[in-house]
């Protein structure tokens, strides 16, 4: 086989890559769709299958083991970020009950080089991530709704990611076991 | 960021354009590729325009193509294209003997009728890519045996 050599950074343009697969992708959503809600609720989806598969990727490549507690959840998710992303996101804003948390990301690399136009505004283009994070956490048996706070796009500071803990998934018992 | 991601997001939008065919016309049984294929012209469109922002101007068509095999298939697939061909009248064949999109699929006919959708894709990303380039082509795909595979480039001339 031959060797990978090139005189690009390929770091770089592999994120580049991601995002202008991405962004294409929205693009062909909104032709097909129409209505922006749609295009989020694929992309919620699209996502959630991401997640499934990223998860054992993640298990695989990090080797650890079960979460303690949400807090635990939330440094590991933390440290996906920065693997599949490239980012560190800040973990914030816990709800007093600690069943709800924030990541809040200074940049996105999702978002680079995008703009929304004025009719796109109910857009949430970085929904892939909130079911990303969905179906990740549903692997490792942990029910959870995730959901855009802040959003650069729109001219916030930060993007916040939302993520509320809602139970724990139990082991079905097999059929004809008690 | 990791390589896995783009492989992942890569699949998640062929089975997007594949379901939405499935519900816009149910009877036809052929996939409709058409609209993969312009995802990856316009992600193609965009990077290449990226990556040769500081280069010098190519010499010719062929020195395009052998770009196009070394340095800008490396930087996505990981590995250059194993064999480039060409009749010097605007016909190119790459052939990539472990293509990325296919080496975890299968190694050898199974599965055969699905790897249309797997490389797609890929010639939008070659054929967007020499667009941008100023050179307008036909771009197809021919798998005879998993994971290689070979483009077909037809230079269209006017």
């Amino acid at each position: 086989m031959s060797r990978a050599s090139t005189r690009f950074d390929t770091k770089k343009v592999n994120s580049e890559l991601v995002t202008l697969t991405y962004g294409s992708l929205v693009a062909q959503m909104v032709k097909d769709l129409e209505n922006p809600e749609d295009v989020n609720k694929q992309l919620e989806r699209l996502g959630y299958n991401m997640g499934i598969r990223l998860v054992e990727d993640f298990l695989a490549k990090t080797g650890t083991g079960r979460c303690l507690d949400l807090k635990d959840t939330a440094d590991k998710i933390q440290s996906a970020f920065r693997m599949y992303l490239g980012v560190q996101p800040n973990v914030s804003n816990w709800s007093p009950a600690g069943d709800e948390f924030s990541f809040l990301l200074d940049s996105n690399p999702l978002t680079d080089l995008v703009e929304l136009p004025d009719d796109l505004k109910s857009l949430r283009y970085c929904n892939i991530i909130c079911g990303a994070v969905r179906g990740a956490l549903e692997m490792v048996q942990l029910d959870v709704q995730s959901w855009i706070v802040q959003d650069q796009l729109k001219g916030d500071s930060n993007t916040e990611i939302r993520v509320k803990f809602i139970r724990k998934l139990e082991d079905a018992i097999p059929a004809g076991e008690e | 960021m990791d390589d896995t991601l783009f492989e992942f997001l890569h699949f998640e939008v062929v089975n997007y354009v594949i379901e939405q065919n499935e519900t816009s016309n149910k009877d036809s049984k052929e996939d409709d590729l058409s609209n993969l294929e312009y995802v990856g012209f316009s992600t193609g469109y965009k990077i290449i325009e990226r990556l040769t922002r500081e280069m010098p101007r190519f010499k010719d068509e062929l020195d395009t193509m052998k770009f196009i095999c070394t340095d800008f298939w490396s930087a996505i697939y990981k590995k250059q294209i194993d064999n480039l061909r060409t009749n010097h009248q605007g016909v190119y064949v790459l052939q990539d003997n472990g293509f990325r999109f296919l080496t975890k699929i299968s190694s050898g006919k199974q599965y055969l009728e699905l790897a249309p959708r797997y490389v797609a894709f890929t010639c939008g990303i070659i054929r967007g890519g020499l667009a941008n380039l100023g050179i307008n082509c036909l771009v197809t795909a021919e798998v005879q045996n998993m994971p290689a595979c070979k483009f077909h480039i037809q230079v269209q001339r006017s």
